[in-house]
């Protein structure tokens, strides 16, 4: 589903790379929790899986595509395949809760139809059929989130990335999320959850991949945010300690 | 569903930039204006030529009692002389050039220059013999009057001989450089009116910069998030562009075909109509959509690298 061969990224001010020869493969279905101190490469990773950046070396695949060797024509389509989560929600404060999940669609060209029938299905799968009327400022933070996560999977995306999606958000509220994403992952959808938030790593016992100064420490089945176990490769300790 | 929604993104767009898109139409508007004058000055430059060069003459001035200058002696030419020159523009050498030639005496060159200045004092002290005879001769393609010149100047009795194109250059060397004037402006002006598009475009972009944040991350195509952006900045001109026809129109209408014609009534001139100018306006409303088009494309496409 997602696969990264030594990938390695660099930032043309930055001598030390945002990601140092990163290999990892993501199954279909999995759900994958990306821990690691601000500026360890979570961001950047997703920001691979999107194509929004070009790696320097290494080659990565995602959805059977090659990203190294994908036209700049073909990216849109791409990532049709794709939904998107922020910490910053990312709605369009001018729209209602129905248009900012409709534009979604509009602008990749669905017809009325399929909008009409999608968006209220989606909106109340996330839990906010009776608010499709509401403008973002209207909502609370929690709500925001669901608008912002009924946008990335109405398409029905094979794949949901989530940057810190519960990064504003108070516990109880975050809980409500992570709940929702994983009712989003037993449909079928791999979601790959980058976070700073230890109780729901925790909680969640989840695959657990630990990135510090741009090099995976630890990649566990089932992990907490803080490891257990012996870490799996040999370079982690002296990155736990910095 | 799709047009729909672009052409209403678009119509957003020119709303929120109403000043914006006001100062391009305007700067569209004036520039497309000085193309639209600088292409008609050289159609009428054209028309001019076609119309003037075909009764431009050669002139072949014999000479008089009083000449000194070319193969004068202060003697009039002879009739030997101007026989010999006759003889020359019916040879076989010159014949194939020659259209029609007809001579010119003394007294009707008196006549011609009486009637030519019948207001001037200065008709009272010309005489008849005062004035050169002359062959007049009609070429059959003007451009070739060098090859009479060079055969004929040296020929005794022979004052000079002048081609009549010589005297229309001048002026429409003047009219040249009032083109090239108007060229050189509209040239300034369009790349005002280009950067403006490209800073309007750029401004709405910048405006929208949150859709098209989303519009990238879902997946909407390329020609789907510039379309709008393009249909903006080419509105924008073509309304400048339109109203740009329209002075040109007016211009023909009201200053060539009114006042011009009116004031030129008797030099019997051909000038541009509203054949020409219908024939601008759509060169004007096609430059300005490419112009409009092309830099609102390169505006927004700094908002579309992957």
């Amino acid at each position: 589903m997602i696969r990264f061969d030594a990938v390695t990224k660099s930032y043309s001010r930055n001598p030390r790379p945002a990601l140092n020869a990163v290999s990892m493969e993501i199954l279909k279905g999995e759900f994958v929790f990306l821990v690691g101190a601000s500026g360890s490469g979570k961001s950047s990773f997703l920001r691979l899986v999107l194509k929004e950046e070009k790696p320097t070396r290494g080659d990565i695949h995602v959805l059977g595509q090659h990203l190294n060797s994908l036209s700049t024509r073909k990216v849109p389509y791409f990532r049709r395949n794709l939904g998107v989560v922020f910490q910053d929600f990312r709605l369009l404060p001018q729209k209602t809760v129905f248009d900012n999940v409709a534009f979604t669609l509009q602008v990749i060209g669905k017809s009325r139809g399929f909008i009409q029938e999608a968006v209220p299905d989606v909106l109340k799968m996330v839990g906010l059929g009776g608010k499709s009327n509401r403008f973002p400022h209207e909502l609370s933070g929690g709500e925001q989130q669901r608008v912002a996560i009924a946008r990335a999977i109405v398409n029905k995306p094979a794949i949901l990335l989530a940057d810190e999606p519960t990064g504003n958000l108070d516990p109880a509220t975050s809980a409500g999320i992570m709940t929702l994403l994983e009712r989003i992952n037993l449909g079928g959808t791999t979601v790959i959850m980058a976070t700073h938030d230890a109780g729901i790593v925790d909680q969640m016992k989840r695959r657990v991949v630990e990135l510090t100064h741009g090099q995976i420490v630890r990649d566990e089945r089932q992990g907490g945010y803080q490891t257990q176990a012996i870490p799996v490769q040999g370079f982690g300790l002296e990155g736990r300690v910095s | 569903m799709r047009l729909g929604l672009v052409l209403g993104e678009a119509a957003n767009g020119l709303r929120r930039n109403v000043s914006m898109v006001i100062s391009v139409v305007l700067v569209t508007f004036i520039s497309l204006t000085f193309v639209g004058a600088a292409i008609l000055l050289q159609m009428q430059i054209g028309e001019m030529k076609g119309y003037w060069y075909d009764r431009a003459q050669v002139a072949i001035f014999m000479c008089t009692a009083t000449d000194t200058t070319g193969n004068c002696t202060q003697s009039e030419a002879t009739p030997d002389q101007i026989a010999i020159v006759e003889e020359q523009l019916e040879s076989a050498t010159l014949a194939p050039f020659v259209a029609s030639y007809e001579y010119e005496d003394h007294d009707q060159a008196f006549a011609n220059f009486q009637d030519q200045f019948e207001d001037s004092a200065v008709v009272g002290f010309v005489t008849p013999d005062l004035l050169n005879e002359s062959f007049r001769v009609n070429l059959n393609d003007p451009a070739q009057a060098d090859i009479l010149i060079e055969k004929l100047s040296g020929f005794a009795g022979v004052q000079d001989v002048a081609d009549q194109r010589g005297y229309l250059d001048q002026i429409f060397n003047v009219l040249n450089a009032a083109s090239y004037t108007a060229i050189g402006l509209a040239t300034l002006m369009l790349i005002a009116a280009v950067l403006l598009i490209a800073t309007t475009i750029r401004l709405s972009a910048f405006s929208r910069r949150r859709e098209i944040g989303i519009m990238r991350l879902v997946g909407a195509s390329n020609r789907f998030i510039q379309t709008p952006f393009i249909l903006e900045g080419v509105f924008a001109a073509l309304i400048g562009s339109v109203l740009a026809g329209g002075a040109i129109v007016a211009i023909v209408h009201f200053f060539v075909r009114g006042y011009l014609a009116e004031a030129l009534a008797a030099t019997t001139t051909t000038l541009v109509g509203l054949d020409e100018a219908l024939l601008v306006v759509p060169i004007l409303i096609a430059v300005g959509a490419v112009l409009a088009a092309a830099s609102a494309g390169f505006a927004i496409s700094r908002y579309l690298k992957v």
